[in-house]
């Protein structure tokens, strides 16, 4: 079964760089208590997970004890800081979605303490719930039928019974393919994934959590992420095993696949860790979180400050609940976010959005061929190559070539530094762009034997 | 035996086909297959590792050589089993239980295999049982547990206690890696080594059955 798109964006809902602000959307989202995202301001969205522990039924009551307590102490935090409003995420570890009930538990804990800051402190605030895609558990995965699908599904459901005012996910449909096409460097089986597999999945997985949502009123479809692709390529050039420029051109490409949940009816905000938000936010209008600087006790990035420009949420992607001096990591970390945002938002009250947006972006855009794909004008360039094309595989081709044009503009204005064997590399990326066919069949027929061991077909309507 | 620049050469540029090819003629020339893996493609493989440490070489030229390694090898292998000769180094690589990520865990596994060991991927998801029982049944010199989530490090622990309840524990080196892994805790879980990256893993490995 193919599952038609249901909204086509054919131009951009932001068109013009000056509008293309942190706080502020087209299409602003109410949710959860009384939140309003991208109406002006900038709010935190503090994630936060389990030190290093098993989690068992054993465990189970230590594993809840843990979360009363981050979010009682991240709650505690925030209205300490008088932050204007809040979103939690609850990012569902496997165990707790292959135990669908577990996540729930965990949902109604978190919803708890929330309505209770809501009720008491009068805090605006909201749940983000995000089970952990576990349909690639078998090789090779399928991913709209059996248990593991099965079990997925039922954790959507229970966690919006039991108090998400948001969900999410950070989908992994066609990583299977991906993963060793990014490996081996192989642009066309990194195409084929993000352009021709990752969005028949996309479409049909966002169709699935958009129904779960509109039977749960109040409910709404949030947005994914291409973190197991363009965040795992990242990861992998800051290590110095892959090319910084094809990490860069992965991103731009990245926002085809995560689009696709936009057409199927999702609302925003997309996920904190798909660093292809702005290019969401463009062309939907709608919120977007972001992280950076803040998130460094997760993972590198070399987007500190660019990923702020122009997010609605400002987040810290993870943190456990380890003993910091002043107090545990996720209210610490929910005192960092508190003063980014209290920044931001005191920009855009004495007018300077504008400017702070602009000085976040010139502080990385040219240190990284990841940010020079990522600052406002740039984004503007990847948004409009893609409503610009019919199909995802010649959007995310348009994407990649744009990206390329832009890292190679960089280059020659002097601005962006790349090595020698960075620049083969972009070179190389380029030339696999131009032979790439015109049709997506022709390239499926291309590439049937080196992946097709790899991929379930029915998984994606083949 | 003189090296054999063909097959070298093929390797160090990641040409699976001219590898197959290099080698077939080769052995039809006479070569000896334990000959051309030692004069020519571990010397290969050691300067794509050395390109990869000064960063001339990213992971995709790694593995595109580790590939080119391999399909000579298949050529070889069946003529070194019937010679009674075999890899030097078996090991079993694995995603622990509780664990779904396997990008870093494939690199290090294909790394490996380019490095000239054998290497039997056990896949994401493995329970502290299949560890065992691979231990049992395949006998690796080596075991590499990987975890990127900080609620699957105690699986290591787990796997490696399966392994001493089992008694097989002194017949093998345990290696660990992952996001959340360090040396203190590859130490604090009886671990014999620990790496930050898939290129030092492979050092490691080399440095471990070495001193065996």
């Amino acid at each position: 079964m193919i599952v038609e798109t249901a909204r086509k964006f054919t131009s951009l809902a932001i068109p013009n760089q000056d509008q293309f602000l942190y706080g502020a959307c087209p299409h602003p989202l109410n949710c959860g208590l009384g939140l309003t995202l991208g109406a002006g301001q900038v709010f935190p969205e503090v994630n936060f997970t389990l030190p290093p522990m098993s989690i068992t039924r054993e465990t189970w009551a230590e594993v809840k004890a843990h979360y009363e307590e981050m979010a009682a102490q991240i709650l505690r935090r925030a209205v300490s800081l008088a932050v204007p409003g809040i979103v939690l995420e609850f990012e569902l570890l496997p165990a707790m979605t292959d135990e669908p009930e577990w996540g729930a538990e965990i949902t109604a804990i978190l919803k708890r303490h929330l309505s209770a800051a809501h009720e008491k402190h009068k805090l605006l605030c909201a749940l983000r719930v995000t089970p952990t895609d576990i349909r690639d558990q078998q090789k090779p995965p399928l991913l709209r039928t059996g248990e593991p699908w099965q079990r997925l599904r039922r954790s959507f459901e229970l966690c919006a019974e039991a108090g998400a005012d948001i969900l999410s996910i950070e989908s992994v449909g066609s990583k299977e393919v991906h993963d060793q096409a990014l490996m081996f460097g192989d642009f066309p089986g990194i195409v084929f994934a993000l352009g021709v597999l990752a969005p028949r999945d996309m479409t049909w997985l966002w169709s699935e959590i958009v129904s779960i949502c509109a039977a749960h009123p109040g409910v709404i479809a949030g947005g994914d992420s291409a973190c197991g692709f363009a965040n795992t390529a990242m990861q992998l050039a800051h290590q110095r095993m892959l090319p910084e420029v094809l990490a860069a051109v992965v991103r731009a490409m990245s926002c085809v696949r995560s689009l696709a949940a936009f057409e199927q009816g999702a609302l925003g905000p997309s996920k904190d860790c798909a660093y292809e938000g702005p290019v969401m936010k463009a062309i939907t209008g709608m919120p977007i979180s972001m992280e950076g600087k803040s998130a460094a006790c997760a993972h590198f990035s070399p987007l500190g400050n660019i990923a702020a420009a122009m997010c609605d949420l400002w987040s810290n992607e993870s943190v456990q609940n380890v003993r910091l001096l002043s107090g545990n990591a996720p209210e610490v970390f929910t005192e960092i976010l508190a003063y980014d945002c209290r920044l931001m938002n005191a920009a855009t009250a004495a007018g300077g959005a504008l400017a702070l947006r602009d000085w976040m972006t010139a502080s990385d855009e040219w240190l990284s061929p990841q940010a020079a794909v990522l600052s406002p004008a740039a984004t503007l360039r990847i948004a409009s190559a893609i409503v610009a094309e019919e199909t995802p595989y010649r959007q995310t081709v348009a994407a990649g070539r744009v990206a390329v044009d832009i890292l190679k503009e960089g280059v020659v204005a002097g601005k962006l530094r790349l090595s020698r064997k960075e620049q083969q590399w972009l070179e190389r990326i380029e030339a696999s762009l131009d032979e790439l066919p015109a049709e997506e069949s022709a390239l499926i027929a291309v590439l049937e034997e080196q992946y097709g061991g790899l991929y379930d077909k029915a998984s994606y309507g083949l | 035996m003189a090296q054999n620049i063909d097959l070298y050469d093929a390797i160090l540029n990641g040409n699976a086909k001219m590898a197959h090819a290099a080698t077939e003629a080769a052995l039809a020339a006479g070569a000896d297959p334990m000959g051309l893996i030692q004069e020519s493609m571990v010397p290969a493989m050691d300067e794509v590792g050395r390109l990869f440490e000064c960063e001339e070489y990213f992971v995709p030229e790694l593995l595109l050589a580790g590939r080119a390694m391999k399909s000579a090898m298949e050529l070889l292998k069946p003529l070194l089993s019937a010679a009674g000769q075999r890899m030097a180094v078996r090991i079993v690589i694995g995603t622990v239980k509780g664990d779904l990520h396997d990008i870093g865990k494939n690199i290090v596994a294909s790394m490996l295999e380019g490095s000239g060991f054998e290497v039997i991927d056990l896949g994401t998801d493995v329970s502290p049982e299949n560890f065992v029982a691979a231990v049992e049944e395949r006998k690796p010199q080596v075991v590499c547990l990987s975890a990127l989530l900080t609620v699957t490090m105690p699986a290591m622990k787990l796997t490696i206690d399966a392994l001493k309840t089992a008694g097989l524990r002194t017949q093998v080196k345990v290696l660990v890696g992952g996001a959340p892994v360090n040396s203190q805790y590859a130490k604090e879980i009886g671990a014999d080594g620990y790496s930050e990256n898939a290129s030092g893993a492979v050092g490691l490995v080399k440095n471990l059955v070495a001193e065996a």
